[in-house]
């Protein structure tokens, strides 16, 4: 099914009653999602309830089995997977990674790696990069698109506490230069809670959403992640809150 | 100057070597190494086949060659391990080659030369199609090489960029396919994959960029062919051996001279450690 025009007028990135089996296996069911222009939606669930394949649909890397994926026109996509492995056999400079597949000019080039927290490594060799320095690389090279919507796909993975945090400030600053919607996949539920507008709780269907706190005392998203967690991030915005206030 | 044999033998050497060496950089890249040995082994049963039919062995080979690579893109990922499934379809396409060539009834063919080439036999027909088919993977390569770079990274960020990764398996399915058919003459079915690999992995020490590597693994390639061919002729050794003898030899050598000097940094760095406290 194709729609004639794009469903809602607001939304940059609409997806509708979406649906991915492979073989027999319903990996996602009947999925629907609105991003807005400069919204940070953060995807959630646990392992294996499809968050990875929802977005390898976004990117067009899976076709649906039936609904669609509309991208509002002239909207740009920046991607950055979840981690890459580079066979020890390519050697690959961090200019040469960055310019592929199409060259641009050296000013952007240095731009985006500077945007992303990145701008030392222009010459460093791919193989030689610490974990952190890898993820700035490559949103550095999602941001020469200057896209218009980033996704992210467990970019921190493998991170420790600082290089995750530093990361997701480099993601808040690029929200606002780039003025760029950001959808991502996430396990760090602290940053979740302090980062999003909007939650996707998935586990093969969208089992809630809302705004961080409507889904952290939602019973599904309790029954998926445990009271104890929730309440951590109960009390996590509370705090959050009342920091804010007293400052 | 193509009135010599030993002219010809080394155009048609140096052309092969100048499209199998960037080309063998992918299957280095992409861990297609028993890929190209068994698309490489399917060859001979293209040979056979070609003189049962009476048709050119250079279209024998690339058909049979573009079979066999297409099966095994298709089989794989449907229960047998890749390797696994290679070493079955290699060597069963080499042995049932070889009953086929037996069944030619009244055809004397010198089975050796396809097994290990015989690049002193070309022809100016045989420089002329080598020439095409080389000329015709490197602007395949030439056209899609960012494209090819990024599906070798990975098929999400491909996918993401608008690039299809079948499509660019596609691509260096076909010129593997090609490479076979030119490279028989050469060096023959058995020793195709070590033009392919060799070079590359001799260049992989000495190279920051993907570019560089295949241009100097086509250098590479390109000594081996011509100082093997001079050392055959001097030796009176066979000539296809001699040439992969001599690119192992250049192998060997980039080895020892990375691996002593990285050993020798080692050897010095703990030393400037305990003179800086």
């Amino acid at each position: 099914m194709r729609l004639a025009q794009f469903p809602d007028s607001d939304a940059i990135l609409n997806v509708c009653h979406l649906n991915v089996r492979f073989g027999g296996q319903h990996i996602l069911e009947n999925i629907s999602l609105d991003l807005y222009r400069e919204q940070v939606v953060t995807l959630i669930g646990p392992n294996g309830s499809g968050k990875s394949t929802l977005v390898k649909t976004l990117i067009g890397a899976v076709r649906p089995t039936s609904g669609q994926v509309t991208i509002a026109p002239q909207q740009r996509i920046g991607y950055v997977p979840q981690r890459l492995h580079l066979d020890p056999t390519l050697p690959m400079t961090v200019k040469r990674f960055i310019n592929l597949p199409r060259r641009n000019p050296n000013r952007d080039v240095q731009k985006a790696l500077e945007d992303a927290g990145a701008g030392a490594l222009i010459d460093a060799a791919m193989s030689e990069l610490s974990g952190g320095q890898f993820q700035r690389v490559l949103l550095a090279r999602a941001l020469l698109t200057r896209p218009d919507i980033l996704i992210l796909d467990e970019a921190t993975q493998g991170l420790d506490h600082r290089g995750t945090a530093e990361f997701y400030q480099h993601i808040e600053t690029v929200r606002r230069t780039y003025g760029c919607a950001v959808l991502m996949v996430s396990h760090d539920l602290h940053v979740v809670m302090r980062t999003a507008d909007h939650v996707l709780c998935l586990n093969r269907v969208i089992c809630c959403e809302g705004k961080p706190e409507q889904v952290a005392s939602s019973p599904d998203y309790q029954a998926l992640f445990g009271d104890q967690t929730a309440q951590t991030l109960a009390l996590y915005r509370h705090h959050h809150q009342e920091a804010a206030n007293a400052g | 100057m193509l009135d010599d044999f030993m002219w010809r033998a080394m155009i048609a050497g140096v052309l092969v070597a100048m499209a199998a060496a960037p080309l063998g950089c992918f299957v280095v890249w992409r861990r297609m190494a028993y890929f190209g040995d068994a698309t490489a082994h399917a060859a001979i049963l293209g040979v056979a086949l070609a003189l049962l039919l009476d048709v050119s062995i250079f279209f024998g080979v690339l058909t049979v060659a573009l079979v066999m690579a297409s099966c095994v893109s298709m089989l794989s990922g449907r229960g047998y391990a890749m390797d696994t499934l290679l070493g079955v379809m290699a060597h069963s396409a080499l042995a049932i080659g070889l009953v086929a060539v037996s069944f030619l009834a009244g055809v004397r063919i010198d089975l050796s030369a396809y097994l290990f080439g015989d690049i002193l036999a070309v022809g100016k027909t045989d420089i002329r199609i080598i020439g095409g088919g080389v000329a015709l993977v490197l602007t395949l390569l030439f056209w899609r090489w960012s494209s090819l770079l990024t599906a070798t990274l990975s098929d999400e960020l491909a996918y993401a960029s608008g690039i299809q990764p079948r499509r660019e398996q596609l691509v260096l399915t076909l010129a593997l396919a090609v490479v076979v058919a030119v490279a028989l003459k050469v060096v023959g079915v058995l020793l195709i994959a070590a033009l392919l690999i060799i070079p590359a992995a001799t260049a992989r020490p000495f190279c920051r960029t993907p570019e560089a590597m295949a241009i100097l693994a086509a250098g590479i390639a390109m000594l081996a062919v011509t100082a093997g061919l001079r050392t055959a002729y001097v030796m009176d050794t066979p000539t296809g051996p001699t040439i992969v003898t001599l690119a192992a030899v250049l192998f060997t050598l980039a080895t020892v001279v990375t691996q002593g000097w990285r050993l020798l940094r080692q050897r010095l760095q703990p030393a400037s450690c305990h003179s800086g406290k």
